[in-house]
């Protein structure tokens, strides 16, 4: 791997996740701690998106469905009086694993806009189980009294703990993922994003890859979903909500779609976005606007929303696009 | 019976609003080739437009009037500004560049109106109820929401069928480069067709308002299932969005209405009236899925569609 | 002893178009036979369904004694039929080694391998290089299938199709859109390539046609209206009138 700015953005990223509790306990500050948490638990999420969106060239909106399973596992298993970690993980996998296995069945036979509609439709059914678990909270969720429990082995309430469990959790995903898409089984699912016809035509039944792709990428899903109810100690429908889906897909994008550190960088910049646009903007806009008694910062999502749009249509690549254009333009 | 009778004509009425937004929906995906998220926010926009102007000229047919007027203009700004250089992108570029314009809109009621949600006041005489059988009451309002969208169904039916415009508009749903070789100005042809859709949707959102309120977000469950409305129906197919939009809202509403009683009879009175309304929310997203497994390009596939 | 490829009474309508109209013909192992007709006469639609793409309406497909009728296209592909596309088809984003390699992959079993790097196995590499220099683009291995010009996307079309190892060719208008000397270069590559496969031709340019045939089956309008060796097709009247507008071409094979 030659050293230019991909992969140095990409080792810096790494390396200050890996200082973020250090950093926290420093200023003696956990609100970045919590912060960072979220960022790395769903880097997991877009991730996975990724797997199929961006090497599999099949666009699910509906993947934060399986966020909602994999936490409405843990929770219900919680409120039922099961709060063994080793149960629960599992579970949760297994779960998530199952839904994809039906939903990618039966969605895989549509292609293209039709793709990512069914995918929404099955989200929209599965949230809409969630909104009616009247047990389990229904429309207000449902609240972890317990996080899960590992023995000895690990304490999930300690913060920095549970952090670096969920880093460790993406750097195996990110490494099983790397893996993936660079095996036979990787080549035969990007040959399937690039031409499935041609696919089929020299040999691939591409329906099974695809299939199975969709299923492990929902399958890491579902592990993102049990960190993030860990992590919230709670579950609602709301994670299900499509637009959290959406925010999926622009965290894919706006980081590089088909690379490794692509869903990673976009997720902290999407979040990273959240957190620091409101605080620029009540520095440079807010200022101006003091006599009208608006602070423009409270409605920072204006700007957000354009920038989106921006992305779109000029940085199609995203970030990880962007800096590749960047390191080419180097001399070497 | 004469119960599920309201709750027929409660079916029809959503369904024909259903089908106000997605008859734009539908013309723009199936002439643009263009996935709009963002047509749920001109429906909210809409809604504010005609919250605002009914109450600011005190009459509420003047200020629909002028709220249609502003939405037409808004949506014709949208696509000029944004929408125009999405055309000819992947789906994926328009699920993406429209979610951001969710964003923006939702915020900018936010800034304008503030959080809080805004009624629509009905005058007096739209505001009552009226005997359409012996012993029967229905509300007057419902009533005439089924009429209007019935008559803007008509309309539409006549312009796309027996227009010149509505003859490039079927042209341009079938055969992209056949408009272009006619030498029509497609640019003028998409903009106005754009601007009608979300006068549509805005129409739309101004009557659901006085019946619930003006809000944030409201069109956004709605849109998904004016999505799910346009796919079974064929994208592209206002006639298909019709049928599917009338069988949608029907489904919903006596859907609603009925399972709850059958849940009933298996679980207790109170987890059936929570898990009711979510059950029946499902079904219209169940009928889209069977539909898609059976035909995987909807009911009606419009030919020159991919 | 049967032909390789039995087709028998295969029809095809898309609404009011006979797309194939009873289609009768054999190709035993070892032949080159040509599929000519004007365009629109259905030769691709034919293509595509002795390969899976499109189910005819009605008639059956023998290939080495199995119906294969109502098979998959990639069932077709492992017993060892390969088509090749009118209009190219291939991994645009891939490299042009990734192209063929994949191709080799689906012939060297299940691809349900998650770990080692499917880009360092030899087994897939060497004989994805060796089909790239048969094809003539041995140097080229590396470029992005995108950067290739027309006459090397379609060397590299023939190369996919032959990397699985097939039995027979399935062949459509592989000459399609070349200049005269890639042309000439892909005729070569034709007659080379007959030696080896038993190969269905579909081929507008008729020198090429009549050079490299065994056995020709003329299709109008869906139809089959003649088929036999070259020079009876030459002399047959019938053919000549459906290529009245073509008449030059047919001449031009004739004289030349
Ligand atoms: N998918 C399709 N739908 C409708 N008509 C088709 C389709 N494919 C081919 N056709 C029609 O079938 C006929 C044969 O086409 P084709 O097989 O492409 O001819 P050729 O390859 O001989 O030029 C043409 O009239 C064509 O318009
Ligand atoms: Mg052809």
């Amino acid at each position: 791997m030659a050293l230019n700015l991909r992969t140095l953005v990409a080792a810096l990223l790494v390396l200050a996740l890996l200082l973020v509790p250090v950093y926290a306990a420093f200023i003696g500050n956990n609100f970045i701690l919590s912060v960072c948490t979220r960022m790395v638990i769903l880097a997991i999420a877009a991730t996975s998106l990724n797997l199929i969106m961006g090497y599999g060239g099949m666009v699910s909106f509906g993947h934060a469905a399986y966020l909602g399973i994999g936490g409405y596992v843990v929770g219900i298993l919680a409120f039922e009086g099961i709060y063994s970690g080793f149960i629960q993980w599992p579970l949760a996998l297994v779960v998530s694993a199952v839904f994809a296995l039906v939903i990618g069945a039966l969605s895989l036979r549509t292609k293209g806009v039709y793709f990512i509609m069914i995918t929404l439709a099955f989200a929209q059914m599965i949230y809409y189980v969630g909104v009616s678990l009247s047990r389990y909270g229904a429309d207000d969720g449902l609240t972890i009294q317990r996080r899960s429990q590992f023995g000895d082995l690990i304490n999930m309430s300690h913060k920095a703990t549970f952090y670096y469990v969920c880093l460790a959790c993406l750097f195996i995903t990110l490494f099983v993922v790397w893996r993936l898409v660079n095996s036979r089984f990787g080549m035969a699912i990007q040959g399937a994003r690039s031409n499935d016809t041609r696919m089929r035509a020299i040999g691939f039944p591409t329906y099974r890859y695809k299939l199975t792709c969709f299923v492990i990428a929902g399958t890491i899903c579902g592990l993102a979903g049990a960190l993030l109810a860990n992590h919230t100690d709670f579950i609602s429908p709301a994670v299900m909500h499509w637009t959290r889906s959406g925010d999926l897909i622009v965290m894919v994008v706006l980081g590089g779609m088909a690379t490794l550190f692509g869903p990673l960088i976009g997720t902290v910049a999407f979040l990273a976005l959240e957190e620091a646009l409101p605080f620029v903007m009540s520095k440079t806009i807010d200022p101006y606007f003091i006599p009208s008694g608006i602070r423009p910062s409270e409605y920072w999502q204006i700007i957000l929303g354009p920038l989106l749009l921006l992305v779109v249509l000029f940085a199609r690549g995203g970030i990880d696009g962007f800096l590749a254009r960047i390191s080419d333009k180097e001399p070497s | 019976m004469l119960l599920f009778l309201e709750q027929c004509l409660n079916g029809l009425q959503f369904g024909l609003l259903l089908f106000l937004l997605a008859a734009g929906l539908t013309l723009v995906f199936g002439i643009m080739d263009l996935v709009n998220l963002a047509h749920g926010s001109l429906y909210m926009m809409g809604a504010y437009f005609g919250a605002t102007f009914t109450a600011l000229t005190g009459s509420y047919l003047g200020g629909i009037a002028i709220a249609l007027v502003a939405t037409l203009l808004l949506g014709m700004a949208v696509e000029v500004i944004a929408m125009r250089r999405l055309y000819g992108r992947d789906h994926l570029d328009h699920v993406l560049g429209t979610f951001g314009l969710i964003l923006f809109f939702n915020e900018l009621v936010r800034l304008i109106w503030g959080p809080a949600g805004m009624n629509l006041t009905l005058p007096g005489w739209l505001n009552t109820s009226i005997e359409i059988l012996p012993g029967v009451n229905y509300s007057m309002y419902r009533l005439a929401i089924i009429v209007v969208a019935l008559g803007v169904a008509l309309g539409l039916y006549l312009v796309v069928m027996r227009t010149r415009i509505g003859m490039l508009i079927r042209a341009g749903a079938s055969n992209r480069e056949m408009t272009g070789a006619l030498g029509i100005n497609i640019k003028l042809l998409y903009t106005f067709v754009f601007g009608v859709g979300a006068a549509l949707a805005g129409l739309a959102g101004m009557m659901q308002a006085a019946i619930l309120t003006a809000q944030i977000g409201m069109g956004e469950n709605i849109l998904i299932l004016a999505f799910v409305v346009i796919i079974i129906g064929g994208i592209g197919s206002i006639r298909g969005a019709f049928i599917a939009s009338i069988f949608a809202g029907l489904i919903d509403t006596v859907g609603r209405a009925v399972i709850p009683d059958v849940l009933k009879l298996v679980l207790s009175p109170s987890a059936a009236s929570t898990a009711g309304p979510a059950l029946s929310s499902m079904l219209i997203y169940l009928l889209m899925a069977i539909v898609l497994v059976v035909r995987p390009a909807g009911l009606f596939p419009a030919p020159g569609n991919r | 002893m049967s032909a390789l490829l039995q087709v028998e009474n295969l029809a095809k309508r898309f609404g009011g178009i006979v797309a194939t109209d009873d289609v009768v013909f054999n190709i035993p192992e070892g032949e080159l036979h040509a599929v000519i007709g004007p365009n629109g006469a259905g030769k691709t639609t034919l293509i595509s369904q002795l390969f899976g793409q499109l189910m005819p309406d009605s008639g059956r497909v023998t290939f080495a004694g199995t119906d294969i009728t109502r098979l998959p296209m990639h069932q077709r592909s492992a017993l060892g039929l390969a088509r090749s596309f009118q209009i190219t088809s291939l991994f645009l984003d891939l490299s042009v080694l990734d192209n063929v390699a994949l191709a080799v992959q689906a012939h060297a079993g299940h691809s349900f391998h998650f770990w080692r790097d499917a880009r360092k196995q030899s087994e897939l590499r060497d004989p994805a290089r060796a089909v790239l220099d048969r094809a003539g683009l041995a140097h080229l291995g590396n470029r992005s299938a995108a950067a290739l010009s027309h006459g090397e996307r379609r060397q590299l079309e023939l190369a996919m199709a032959l990397a699985g190892s097939p039995r027979m060719l399935l062949l459509d208008e592989p000459m399609a859109g070349l200049g005269p000397e890639e042309s000439a270069r892909m005729v070569d590559m034709l007659r080379e390539l007959k030696r080896k496969y038993t190969i269905l031709l579909v081929e507008h340019d008729m020198e090429a046609v009549f050079a490299l045939a065994d056995r020709i089956t003329v299709l109008v309008y869906g139809r089959v209206i003649a088929s036999g060796p070259p020079d009876e097709i030459r002399g047959n009247a019938q053919v000549r009138e459906a290529y009245l507008g073509e008449e030059d071409h047919v001449e031009g094979a004739v004289n030349g």
